[in-house]
């Protein structure tokens, strides 16, 4: 803190240094050397180097050992795992978050305001909190999973548990992108719907809806990207049966435990390949309903 | 072109005789439909969000508060809730120095790459925690590059608290700098410039301007940095070592606990967290009711 005051008040004179190389525009207002300094600075030492690291372990590995880890039947079925039950999670957000934005926008009854407030919940619990309590629940004596098993249904230790852990931890993220576009809707549109002979199912889908989609498609891709890496609320719910209930990132603990870095580092490394990519096509897939039905977030 | 203004009224009462009727507008769904969407929805976030909240403080105190008590007052207990706080007490004041310094070069000025920039300070978000707490443990670890220095230095970072501290930085890493980066954009730095036009320095305008500006955004963003910082699982669990009473923090207590089957311990644990979470979404209620802070739509 100090040495932001001593060097700041003799700072004026970099942003017209910054001006003749014309990396920044001028700019009265100082500090700008020393706050993108030190933020690159932390930035770098903190996530960027340490990130580097995992992607140069992984490339030491040599492309045929790489290759074998990677098609290692164990790694294929965790991967498949991890990216199938939050692929079906996010999907499951995107009808009951959703449903949840639109009854919160456009719907007032008793208790809204502590049911808007709730919807933060899973920001806020740490997720071994919210693992335990849910498996608690969904176990075959719990509250829920007790009337569950009387009619033969099985959610906790059995792949359901997991979708169930990334559906809880994915819904804000939906409802929390769809809701402001939802608020800053214009109503005259439905209007102009209904006089022009639409029912509302019609003005609802053909009008509504295509301007959510981007809206919708931004919920869908950060509640899958955080499901895909999701760790601690799984494997209380989950019976980590290799093979079967086992995430990726569990695969990666253990290889860890087993001192099998290189293992651990090539998993991680396709983990992260493979959310970029998936995460790049959807951006790209937004970016097209963007154009196609305009802004809508 | 004139038009007729009692036709247009005439047109406009038209659908509200059809309401007092008792029939639905065209721009709303009638009542059995709503009340079945409401009905939908709340049974959806009490079975997903409430049950759960519900059933951490009903089971940490299932076998009576004596166990409660013993479970969060034993050696092992105490050493995990100080060390948490420890953690969350070095971690959330160095991001919030780097999100202050972050928004300040992002809002204040014009720069090339800036997009970049602010995309990598997002790059932790999108990394699994398990991930974030490997890369330390191959950058420190015992088979890494750095290993035998570390040793001369007598320095041991994995498996210690070092080691924890880093992964809950990366992991609480864009927190504050999120919340500010839009809430600075928005005010522009039009109120910088006059104070310094005044002959304050930048300190000053920093000091007295920018921070009543943006103090209950900083705040929130404090709060939501330091719930994930106290309550980190992933990250911290790979590079701790689980050691009991020297490396374990809250969250990893309740796992052990949990796994050596004693629930009620666990849940006191988690009840303890939990009422940090509670507090943390009342108190961001509370800032976004009164003082209008944006809600942050991404974490």
């Amino acid at each position: 803190m100090a040495a932001f005051l001593t060097r700041s008040t003799s700072l004026p004179i970099s942003p017209g240094r910054s001006h003749r190389w014309s990396f920044a525009k001028p700019s009265v207002v100082p500090g700008f050397g020393l706050t993108l300094g030190y933020a690159t600075t932390y930035l770098t030492l903190i996530v960027l180097i340490p990130l580097a690291g995992l992607g140069l372990k992984a490339a030491s590995l040599g492309w045929e050992e790489f290759w074998r880890i990677a098609t290692d039947p164990r790694t294929v079925h965790a991967l498949e795992t991890s990216f199938g039950s939050a692929l079906i999670a996010a999907l499951a957000n995107v009808v009951f978050g959703g449903l949840v934005a639109w009854v919160l926008v456009r719907y007032n009854f008793p208790g809204r305001r502590i049911f808007d407030a709730i919807v933060d919940l899973p920001f806020a619990l740490p997720t071994a909190v919210a693992g335990i309590a849910l498996s608690a629940l969904y176990a075959p004596h719990g509250w829920i999973g007790a009337p569950l098993g009387q009619l033969g249904i099985k959610i906790a230790y059995t792949p359901a548990g997991i979708v169930l852990a990334l559906i809880f931890i994915g819904l804000p993220f939906m409802v929390r992108t769809v809701q402001p576009v939802l608020e800053e809707f214009e109503t005259e549109v439905e209007e102009v719907a209904a006089t022009l002979g639409a029912n509302r199912l019609q003005t609802i889908l053909g009008v509504i809806l295509p301007r959510l989609t981007p809206a919708i498609l931004t919920g869908f891709s950060l509640a899958f990207a955080r499901a895909v890496g999701e760790y601690g609320s799984v494997i209380f719910i989950a019976a980590n049966i290799p093979y079967k209930s086992e995430i990726a990132p569990l695969l990666i603990v253990i290889r860890l435990e087993e001192f099998n870095q290189p293992a651990a580092a090539a998993i991680g490394a396709i983990m992260l390949v493979i959310a970029f990519v998936m995460l790049l096509v959807i951006n790209l897939v937004q970016a097209w309903s963007r154009r196609r039905f305009g802004d809508g977030s | 072109m004139a038009v007729d203004p009692s036709a247009g009224s005439a047109l406009a009462a038209a659908p509200r005789r059809k309401l007092a009727a008792g029939r639905s507008v065209p721009t709303s769904e009638r009542p059995a439909v709503k009340w079945t969407l409401i009905g939908i929805a709340v049974l959806f976030l009490a079975v997903i969000l409430l049950l759960p909240l519900v059933a951490v403080f009903t089971q940490a105190f299932a076998k009576g508060p004596a166990v409660f008590l013993k479970a969060l007052s034993d050696r092992d207990g105490v050493a995990a809730i100080k060390l948490t706080l420890l953690v969350a007490a070095i971690a959330v004041p160095l991001n919030l120095v780097f999100g202050v310094a972050a928004a300040w070069a992002v809002a204040k000025f014009e720069f090339k790459g800036k997009a970049f920039f602010t995309t990598l300070i997002d790059l932790p978000f999108s990394v699994s925690p398990v991930i974030s707490g490997m890369i330390y443990v191959l950058l420190f670890g015992a088979n890494s590059a750095l290993s035998p220095w570390l040793k001369t230095q007598n320095l041991q970072i994995v498996f210690a608290v070092p080691g924890i501290v880093l992964a809950t930085i990366f992991v609480t890493f864009p927190f504050v700098a999120r919340e500010l980066i839009p809430l600075m954009q928005d005010q522009g730095s039009g109120d910088e410039e006059a104070a310094i036009s005044l002959g304050a320095n930048g300190w000053q305008a920093f000091w007295y301007v920018t921070l009543p500006n943006i103090r209950w955004g900083l705040l929130y963003g404090v709060l939501l940095c330091n719930a994930r910082a106290m309550g980190e699982f992933g990250a911290v669990s790979v590079i701790s070592g689980h050691i009991r009473g020297v490396t374990n923090t809250m969250p990893l207590q309740i796992e052990i606990l949990y796994n050596q089957y004693n629930f009620a311990g666990a849940f006191a644990m988690a009840s303890l967290l939990a009422l940090l979470a509670l507090v943390t979404l009342v108190c961001k209620t509370v800032l976004e009711l009164r003082f209008g802070v944006a809600a942050s739509r991404r974490h």
